[in-house]
């Protein structure tokens, strides 16, 4: 039960000469430390950490824990951030000490099993994708994105072409024109219709040969398929421009139609969220992207291969020699636990499972949406894909109500639900953005809809004091950050 | 599936209510032109003992700690992980969460963050720290960016051989698309000699990135550095191993600007390199170039204290493409996880480990250079970590042979250093025993 | 001043600008509209005295809690002054933008932008039309 009178900060709870931690004594022939370093390097004193017993720690961080709505304890209805159960197999597979205990600069061969692992991960992701070439290395989402933007400048610099500019939609996730600009792009953004789709007339007026890449969320964060993305990635190619997928939308297309047929040249999934890695309170995750193979040579090192010897073994090693790579987007091989986890659910589900797993977050996101539009706005229409977006500006003149979408969010936390993702995107004014995910009943869609049904029918002030129920309730934001305190200090 | 909960019945009344007769019905946006006609080519779905049968299978095919003992570091390294940080870090409310963007249901992630960002700063001596990045070398790409940022000078970064190649590699990788240029001072002490880093500072240097103990294990030169770095108006930034800093001196205590690190030893296992915790810490006045989420105090309404994500005009979801930063998540897990091996560890418990790591290390390297075939290849003062030169120049004979005798014994320098192709790097961390490191010395071949 | 004497910039962005000792100062500010548009403010980053600017170019920002704004210098040449208070007093914007809440005085090089900027009546219709 949740003991919520009990969060002081670690630092207020340290007591002199509390420890918790107890090391071995030196077994080997010890030498002054001041022999062995130089005095100019020697700190006089150690770090001024807390000093705190083991049970002053479990009992803090659990009491803490008790203090987040999460999947496992609360519907989670997050859009854009696919908040699914997370199978608790995954986890007990994922920690084996033949995976936590394996050094990242072990020798191949004595990695055999992992690399394994990996390879068919890449080919899975292969097929999903439809675009043959992967890489696994990159630590998340929006890190996939720099790095497959980062394949493209080579690309095009070592085809000798100048190409500075790179297409956003203005539905587009913040992420995308900061990574365009990381790799060196400057950015444009194309507008969308009123039916939430790009519109072409903007993006011809704007599409050149100066253009590399057209960067394109499909679904996009309104929830609704493009079905125009062939046609703009026949038009980005006819430039000689790439087309990039954001894959943060993939959980409704699995084994439905895959990016690599509709046009794409470069994407990136998120199997935190598509293949159900736990979101662990923002991260990790994982971000691997998959390419066209003329794309492939440039992705970055290193890569999982396989050589099948004579005696029909296969041998799995890990491929440095690829001299037109662009190199390295962080240290080591990548998120390895989270790419495990990501090839369990793969594995557990199968061709047969993943295409449900699609279906079913469609059906549920429809259902919900059927439910909703009777008593708020869904501007983009009746149907959608695994999201929806929903608006709350009515409210704004029914109830005199300045950020109505925010009201709405923090009352839903009184009746036991996570609020949905509000203020995006950005074209929808006072949005909701509404995202169930696969891994809920009938049931809890239909307490939801009653749940933003009641809330909608309660008074302004309702609203704008909630929620009633939490340990706190609306932090001052500008407090926090006009004068910063962004640590505890003894005197404060 | 184990994971859907909708029967056919229930199905089949939410497509009533929809006004649709199949799911079909419901993809009628996606044009038959781009629908894939037949199923994924796929392995068949399994069931969870089958999979736990495969998965323990595969596992075991790996060669893992409890069949060798492990000697290899070079920014990954296996100390130990007292059990709290798992019981605390599995809990479902923490690890089944997202990112805090309502506070008011997440002040347990929230509040742990703010203690991380805290505890970084009281480890490092720095003014303040964000709430984690991805990993070591994206965190020090990172602190490139922000010094690029801060000293408005795009076009040139200075660094040393001894830092970790590659993070190194993801500079460069970064540089390239940004037309500025790395400049890497040759090492050959195994250390910076503080001359040759005054013959290519000017005015044109966004910041000195120094590795301290380095990727070979050694100590900077530190002292006067910093110093230096100030009066040619650069940046200095230095990448620090946490544990060691139980003894030595605090990056905030040298004149430090930018602190950065991975975080992997405070409780993180090795898992083959990730994820881990990129650590980042810098001086008050870069806060708002400090990429990454930060969680800051405030009141609520009733004047309760809490915490929330602040600062967030800095991040990428409003500066879209004038954020200097994309990353738009942190490792929140790994944080908490880091703030619960540094609270069991206390000051003295990180003193005590890292003198260990200190003694143990240096009687590694008696022991293997007490066998001819062995010597130490730099003088420099070491921490945890050294370079063995090979007299017969047969590395990978040298480590294979170890590794039969049990041993993973280092980490071949050839590959990223010509020059020490007769070299490997040797990590000895506080779970290394006496019997242990004789039977690495021992099985290493003559 | 009162704004009736200033012009006006579309970014929200006031100028009056002064002859003095043969050169054209420009003092420049943001328009009341654009500060209470902005709600809140909790940091404003100014140039440095001695920034070179061109017309149009950023000279610094303010920032909201969930927004940044960008400010363009409405003419081109070298910023001489400061108002160094502000950063720490962000409700002088509020209390008196035209007098107070100056943000820079500029030694005009370049001039050719004050062509592009209205009169108050002519921003206000701006305004209206943007609320």
């Amino acid at each position: 039960m949740s003991n919520t009178h009990a969060a002081p900060l670690l630092f207020e709870l340290s007591k002199p000469g509390r420890r918790s931690s107890q090391l071995p004594r030196c077994d080997v022939p010890q030498i002054a430390l001041d022999q062995l370093l130089p005095a100019e390097a020697l700190a006089d004193v150690p770090p001024p950490l807390p000093e705190l017993a083991e049970p002053d720690i479990v009992r803090h961080f659990t009491n803490l824990s008790t203090m987040n709505m999460s999947v496992d304890t609360h519907f989670y209805p997050l859009g854009s951030c696919t908040m699914k159960y997370n199978p608790k197999r995954n986890e007990r597979l994922a920690s084996l000490p033949g995976w936590l205990d394996i050094h990242p600069y072990q020798p191949d061969p004595t990695i055999q099993g992992l690399l394994r692992l990996l390879y068919d991960l890449q080919a899975d992701l292969a097929e999903i994708s439809g675009l043959p070439e992967v890489t696994l290395q990159p630590a998340a989402g929006a890190h996939g994105e720099l790095t497959a933007l980062m394949v493209a400048a080579e690309y095009f610099r070592d085809l000798g072409q100048q190409r500075g500019k790179v297409l956003t939609p203005d539905t587009a996730h913040g992420t995308n024109p900061a990574s365009a600009r990381m790799a060196g792009f400057e950015t444009l953004t194309v507008r969308s219709t009123a039916t939430g789709c790009v519109d072409m007339d903007d993006l011809r007026s704007k599409l050149d040969d100066q253009t590399a890449v057209f960067m394109i969320t499909n679904p996009n964060t309104l929830g609704l398929f493009d079905s125009q993305v062939q046609e703009i990635a026949d038009l980005v190619h006819h430039q000689g421009g790439l087309i990039y997928l954001d894959g943060a939308n993939m959980n409704a297309i699995l084994g439905i139609t895959r990016p690599g047929d509709f046009g794409a040249d470069m994407m990136h999934f998120n199997p935190h969220k598509t293949f159900s890695g736990p979101h662990g309170g923002g991260g990790p995750g994982a971000g691997p992207i998959c390419v066209t193979a003329e794309l492939g040579p440039y992705l970055p090192v290193p890569i999982v291969k396989k050589q099948t010897e004579d005696t029909g073994a296969d041998i799995f090693s890990l491929d440095y020699d690829r001299p037109k790579s662009i190199g390295r987007v962080r240290s080591f091989f990548g998120n390895v636990g989270v790419l495990i986890r990501a090839y369990c659910y793969i594995r557990t589900h199968g061709a047969s499972g993943l295409l449900a797993v699609s279906q079913n977050a469609i059906l549920n996101a429809n259902y919900l949406l059927g439910r909703i539009k009777h008593f708020l706005a869904v501007p983009h229409g009746d149907r959608c894909m695994h999201e929806f977006v929903a608006s709350a500006e009515a409210l704004k003149h029914d109830k005199g109500l300045k950020q109505p979408a925010m009201d709405i969010a923090k009352r839903l936390i009184d009746l036991g639900f996570h609020p949905p993702t509000v203020y995006f995107p950005l074209t929808v004014h006072d949005a909701l953005m509404i995202e169930p995910t696969e891994t809920e009943s009938k049931e809890t869609l239909d307490a939801f809809a009653e749940a933003l049904f009641h809330v909608t029918g309660e008074s302004a002030e309702m609203l704008r004091e909630a929620p009633h129920t939490t340990v706190i309730s609306r932090p001052n934001e500008v407090l926090a950050a006009r004068h910063p305190t962004l640590k505890w200090s003894p005197d404060a | 599936m184990p994971y859907f909960l909708n029967n056919q019945e229930d199905q089949q009344a939410m497509l009533a209510a929809i006004g649709a007769t199949s799911i079909d019905d419901l993809l009628e946006s996606i044009p038959d032109s781009m629908r894939l006609k037949r199923p994924l080519d796929m392995r068949p779905p399994m069931s969870e003992l089958e999979l736990t049968q495969h998965m323990e299978q595969l596992a075991q095919r790996n060669a893992q700690g409890t069949k060798h003992r492990c000697f290899l570091g070079g920014g990954s390294y296996d100390h130990f992980i007292p059990s709290v940080v798992d019981a605390i870090a599995t809990r479902a409310e923490f690890y089944t969460s997202y990112t805090p963007y309502q506070p008011e249901v997440s002040q347990g992630n929230l509040q742990a963050m703010f203690e991380y960002q805290t505890l970084i700063c009281q480890l490092t001596g720095m003014d303040v720290s964000n709430a984690s990045l991805y990993d070591g070398g994206s965190a020090t790409i990172e602190a490139v960016l922000l010094s690029m940022s801060v000293t408005r000078r795009h076009r040139k970064v200075i660094t040393t051989t001894s830092l970790h190649p590659e993070y190194r590699q993801v500079i460069q990788t970064y540089l390239a698309n940004l037309d500025a240029e790395l400049v890497t001072i040759p090492t050959a002490g195994g250390r910076l000699e503080p001359s040759a880093l005054s013959a290519e500072l000017d005015d044109q240097v966004a910041c000195v990135l120094i590795q301290h103990p380095n990727f070979f294990g050694n100590l900077e030169p530190v002292d006067g550095i910093a110093e230096q770095v100030h009066q040619a108006g650069a940046l200095l930034v230095s990448v620090f191993d946490p544990i060691s800093l139980g003894i030595l001196r605090r990056p905030g205590d040298l004149g430090v600007d930018v602190a950065v690190a991975e975080g992997q030893s405070l409780g993180n296992p090795m898992q083959f390199g990730g994820p881990y915790l990129g650590i980042m810490a810098c001086r008050e006045r870069f806060v708002r170039r400090l990429p990454g989420r930060i969680a800051g105090q405030t009141v609520d309404r009733r004047g309760r204290r809490c915490w929330v994500l602040t600062l967030q005009t800095r991040e990428q979801h409003i500066r879209r493409d004038k954020a200097t930063s994309n990353i738009c998540t942190n490792q929140g897990l790994f944080a908490l996880r880091a703030a619960i091996y540094l609270s069991w560890m206390g000051p003295h418990g990180l003193q005590e480990t890292a003198t260990l790591c200190t003694q143990k290390a240096h009687y590694a390297a008696q022991r293997i250079t007490e066998r001819d075939r062995y010597n130490l290849k730099f003088a420099a003062p070491m921490f945890k970590e050294f370079v063995i030169q090979d007299k017969q120049g047969q590395v990978e004979q040298a480590l294979k042979k170890a590794h039969a005798g049990g041993c993973l014994a280092g980490i071949a320098l050839g590959r990223w250093y010509p020059e020490l192709k007769d070299c490997f790097l040797v990590a000895v961390t506080e779970k290394r025993t006496l019997e242990e490191i004789d039977q690495l010395a021992d099985c290493l071949p003559d | 001043m009162k704004p009736e004497d200033l012009l006006f910039a579309e970014t929200h962005e006031w100028v009056h600008v002064v002859d003095q000792d043969g050169s054209k100062i420009a003092t420049v500010g943001i328009s009341a509209f654009a500060i209470e548009q902005l709600t809140d403010l909790v940091y404003m980053e100014l140039p440095a005295v001695g920034t070179i600017l061109a017309t149009g170019q950023e000279l610094g920002e303010v920032e909201s809690v969930k927004a940044v704004s960008p400010l363009y210098s409405p003419v081109g040449g070298e910023v001489i002054d400061v108002n160094t208070a502000l950063p720490d007093h962000l409700e002088t914007l509020g209390e008196s933008p035209y007098e107070a809440g100056w943000i820079a005085k500029i030694r005009i090089t370049d001039e050719s932008g004050l062509s592009k900027l209205m009169d108050y009546a002519a921003y206000q219709q701006q305004c209206a039309a943007e609320s």
